[in-house]
């Protein structure tokens, strides 16, 4: 009982100290925003063609939500030293880190039904799976937490989260699916794709808006959790190695 | 009678690539106890706080604290130990209030107990009017009270106090010792490191030395300042010491002992009383201006220096430069 009060007030503490500050929240509104109008327009198609880029949009939404906050945040109270006084509580730090990633995760979630939002003035929505759609948002979410988690336990400086989160972020755009086929892809190129958790997510979202999916949703559904587990653990071991040295 | 042991320590070591940090430390400190961990710079006193509370892993030896093996399961005992880092590390973005519920949740502590708790803390390091204001806010005394009252919040019978007084103002110091003081009365066991020795001098029940990882001395202050107890000592400030002035006068007055302390600074050491005016009047003699001459107490600072050669002036300068760590 008392490692979960311990768990529930460092999640609602971020919440209140960065996730709900004014600057976060129009970040999670506009970035989806711009996204949205920006394929819109570059797609040329009318209305019929938004729910095809829906996919795209909510991946990148909870991609760049997540990643960035977590890696800033983290790396910043690592920085600071006010994440040592986290370390030095009694609570394992398997419930720590989960504390610390719940909430990014809602972040990214929340950023996700942002064009879901926009789409429901714009389009038909009826035909979207729903039932796969949310386990799909939550997956992608937490994978991408746990990637921004892993970025901010590999760096030392704010710039350097950034920087290092590009470097995983913009390439799995291109690479996953999400707006180019992976067919489509230069042969030697495809591999990378299927080591990407992003495109595991993005398959699964295509198929629950447009039923347009080529892997076998279990497939996609064990692929993510794989990632979420894999990228957890990997974090884990990386702060008891690093951090409490 | 003494009181049990609380914190014992055996064979503790600790490298950082070619640097050993932590050589082979033992010590115990009793239940109740003011127990001072003083050394220059580096010498390895917050690797040894680090260590014993979870935050650094020995490469080898044994903690236990309260008789729980912390060197095997450091998240054991974090629920006994109260910690100010030699940094004021709470969140900034809070306010005096809510950081100090944050911490209290950390322990565990339901909502009504840890509000209450904290006012009571507010209220005792006097900062109950800047309760509502953010932490980013606060001056350097002030962060440093919050940061203390953030280590006790839980009632933790045994507390590690990195640095307490260092880089801050007079009074916020004193109020800090007189609050160190009063939770040593409360019988909570407290393990602090301190750059000032005469800090340590006032406070401790028990110091150790600790250079270059290794502890050289633990014992009482009585027992610590016994060998200079019977030493007379003397302070004269000059215009200029010149460089053999010390020879000169080591050879003209065999009787006493005479270290440079600074270009302007002269320290006359002797087992039988220092005639002031045959010294001024050699040094005059040589073209020597002294402005003070000073009669000095023993302190602890003199065992410091015999014990680890370190100045402690040098070394309190040089932890201040470093910005105080406040």
């Amino acid at each position: 009982m008392k490692r979960w009060t311990a768990f529930w007030n460092i999640l609602l503490k971020d919440i209140r100290a960065y996730y709900l500050k004014p600057p976060n929240i129009s970040w999670g509104i506009i970035f989806p925003l711009a996204w949205t109008g920006m394929f819109f327009i570059k797609s040329g198609g009318g209305m019929q063609n938004l729910l095809s880029l829906l996919p795209g949009l909510i991946a990148i939404s909870v991609l760049f939500g997540t990643t960035s906050m977590l890696a800033v945040t983290i790396t910043f109270e690592k920085k600071s030293r006010s994440f040592e006084r986290l370390l030095l509580a009694p609570i394992p730090i398997e419930l720590l880190m989960l504390a610390k990633t719940t909430g990014a995760i809602l972040f990214g979630v929340a950023n996700a039904f942002v064009p879901v939002v926009m789409a429901s003035f714009l389009s038909d929505m009826s035909g979207i799976a729903w039932s796969v759609l949310a386990p799909t948002v939550l997956l992608i979410a937490i994978s991408s937490t746990f990637l921004g988690l892993f970025i901010a336990v590999s760096v030392s400086e704010v710039f350097e989260a950034q920087t290092f989160s590009n470097f995983f972020r913009f390439p799995m755009i291109f690479l996953c699916g999400l707006f180019f086929p992976i067919q489509q892809l230069p042969d030697w190129l495809q591999p990378l794709s299927y080591i990407l958790p992003l495109t595991y997510g993005a398959d699964a979202l295509h198929e629950a808006v447009t039923r347009a999916g080529r892997l076998p949703l279990y497939l996609d559904i064990l692929a993510l959790s794989g990632f979420c587990t894999a990228l957890f653990i990997l974090s884990l071991r990386n702060i008891r190695r690093k951090w409490v040295t | 009678m003494a009181t049990p042991v609380i914190i014992e320590t055996r064979g503790l070591t600790k490298r950082f690539g070619d640097v050993q940090a932590v050589a082979g430390v033992d010590f115990d400190v009793h239940e109740g106890e003011l127990f001072g961990f003083l050394g220059p710079n580096g010498a390895g006193k917050t690797t040894t706080i680090n260590i014993l509370t979870g935050l650094a892993r020995p490469d080898s030896g044994e903690i236990l604290i309260s008789g729980i093996n912390c060197a095997k399961n450091p998240k054991a005992a974090q629920h006994l130990l109260g910690i100010v880092p030699d940094e004021s590390n709470l969140y900034p973005e809070l306010t005096g209030f809510e950081n100090l519920c944050f911490c209290a949740a950390l322990y565990g502590m339901r909502k009504t107990e840890r509000q209450t708790r904290a006012r009571e803390l507010l209220d005792k390091f006097g900062l109950a009017d800047a309760a509502d204001r953010r932490f980013s806010g606060y001056s350097r005394g002030m962060k440093r009270k919050l940061t203390i009252a953030a280590g006790i919040i839980h009632n933790p019978p045994i507390l590690f106090l990195d640095e307490p007084t260092t880089g801050i103002d007079v009074v916020s110091a004193r109020q800090i010792r007189q609050l160190i003081k009063d939770l040593h009365r409360a019988g909570t066991t407290i393990f602090i490191t301190t750059h000032y020795i005469e800090e340590a001098e006032r406070l401790c029940d028990r110091i150790a030395f600790i250079v270059r990882g290794r502890i050289v001395q633990t014992d009482t202050v009585a027992n610590l300042m016994q060998p200079v107890r019977g030493i007379h000592s003397m302070l004269i400030s000059v215009s200029n010491s010149g460089a053999n002035l010390c020879g000169e006068l080591a050879a003209a007055f065999p009787a006493h002992n005479f270290y440079s302390v600074s270009s302007e600074q002269i320290r006359v050491e002797s087992a039988e009383p220092v005639s002031v005016g045959p010294i001024v009047r050699f040094m005059e003699d040589k073209g020597v201006e002294v402005s003070e001459a000073r009669k000095l107490q023993p302190s602890l600072e003199d065992v410091f220096v015999r014990i680890t050669g370190v100045e402690a002036d040098a070394m309190r300068k040089e932890k201040e430069k470093q910005g105080g760590g406040v």
